[in-house]
């Protein structure tokens, strides 16, 4: 398929390109691009270096993930594909992609709060979260966990539908 | 500022593991048992923060002490007089009052805890802090909450949650003690001045118990004795459960 060689900065986009092909085994619309996880690649003519950060410490997607990816660049036929682990700095939902959020939100989940320094996030009463069914403010919340590590149970006092928020940390 | 030895900061993140993982197990106990719904939920979410902070923390130990141990080795295969966490977090479950209690306790140290390593000179221990610091602060606004829920709640959940925390008050006492391992560690720019910490934990716990209705118990007599091996005997049935396959079938995996 690759007909000319390319160069460093061609072959790390194409990476980035397979890389946005791997979806979060949890939530199967956000790749993990989307999910600002992949921290760097790094490529050379014989290996290829992903490294990747967690969400939660205790994610248990983060193990499927990294087989996913590995899987996916070896399809891609790159030699030698190498997942690393980085921790620092932590993870963020400041660091979803745009269009994550607006898949977040057609998937029925409202996206993160935004840009708020996550200390007041968790702290401090946040802004009322959007129903991504019907687009009401008028939503409660249920519980601070939801059914994964990231997510938050609300409910729509509108809709009545209950959704996931997606917490901002 | 000193170099401290490997095996001064292997037990230290050792004995952060060990909290992790022995109260990561209690609260994982409560699945498909919590009161309701959402903290059935809510528990099992934090037992698995707490079990995600262990592996990190174990894995480090592990590397430090360079004798080829993973975390699952360290977690699987030692013995209760080598498991180094704080007595409390081993106290049962008993019922919801009691762990909302215990968590709401070891939270507030936690946190802490978390903030101050996050200038650790060890920069692995700062990172795996700086995670860590985002899930805890999460739990202890969790826990807190429920303080003051139960705690101004009902005759009942007021009278339940005050004895739990007038049995509890004496495990309290283990988490600011410092011993040699702390202090070389403090001395290396590593670890915490767990005495100074005693203040803000104060201030939280005060504040919270406060707004509950709740009587802070008088300091009294203090357990301690995790940090050096020496446990309470629920740590045995615990370490049954959690080790039983690997100890009846070495190496099993899947």
């Amino acid at each position: 398929m690759v007909a000319l060689p390319l160069n460093a900065s061609e072959r790390e986009a194409e990476i980035w390109r397979v890389l946005e092909q791997v979806k979060d085994p949890e939530i199967p619309v956000l790749s993990v691009v989307d999910l600002g996880i992949v921290r760097e690649v790094k490529c050379s003519d014989d290996s290829v270096e992903v490294a990747i950060t967690p969400t939660y410490s205790g994610c248990p997607a983060m193990n499927m993930i990294e087989t996913n990816i590995l899987d996916m660049l070896k399809s891609a036929d790159y030699p030698n594909p190498k997942v690393t682990t980085v921790l620092s700095p932590a993870w963020t939902t400041d660091w979803l992609s745009e269009s994550g959020r607006e898949k977040l939100r057609s998937f029925g989940i409202a996206p993160p709060e935004k840009g708020v320094p996550s200390k007041r996030a968790l702290f401090a009463d946040t802004a009322p979260i959007q129903c991504p069914h019907c687009e009401s403010l008028r939503t409660e919340r249920v519980s601070e966990f939801g059914s994964t590590a990231c997510k938050a149970l609300h409910r729509c006092m509108d809709c009545r539908e209950p959704f996931d928020y997606f917490k901002c940390i | 500022m000193t170099t401290p030895t490997k095996e001064a900061l292997f037990e230290y993140v050792l004995r952060m593991g060990d909290n992790s993982l022995v109260l990561g197990h209690r609260l994982s106990e409560w699945c498909g048992h919590g009161p309701e719904l959402e903290e059935d939920i809510a528990l099992t979410n934090i037992a698995l923060d707490l079990i995600g902070q262990a592996r990190l923390l174990l894995a480090y130990a592990g590397e430090i002490e360079g004798k080829d141990r993973s975390e699952d080795d360290l977690a699987y295969l030692r013995d209760g007089m080598d498991y180094k966490n704080l007595l409390i977090v081993e106290q049962p479950n008993q019922d919801y009052s009691y762990t909302i209690v215990r968590q709401f306790l070891y939270d507030a140290f936690n946190f802490e805890l978390y903030s101050r390593l996050l200038e650790s000179k060890d920069q692995h221990l700062a990172s795996i802090a700086a995670k860590a610091l985002k899930e805890t602060s999460y739990h202890r606004r969790h826990s807190a909450q429920w303080i003051v829920r139960l705690g101004d709640g009902t005759q009942m959940s007021h009278e339940k949650v005050q004895q739990a925390l007038d049995e509890l008050w004496m495990y309290t006492g283990e988490m600011f003690d410092m011993d040699e391992v702390d202090e070389g560690m403090l001395e290396a720019g590593i670890g915490v001045d767990l005495e100074a910490i005693r203040h803000h934990w104060d201030e939280h716990v005060n504040a919270v118990l406060e707004e509950a209705t709740l009587e802070r118990p008088q300091d009294a007599w203090m357990m301690s004795g995790g940090k050096a091996g020496k446990h309470s005997e629920h740590l045995g049935y615990i370490l049954a459960d959690l080790q039983y396959l690997q100890r009846a079938y070495p190496g099993a995996a899947w």
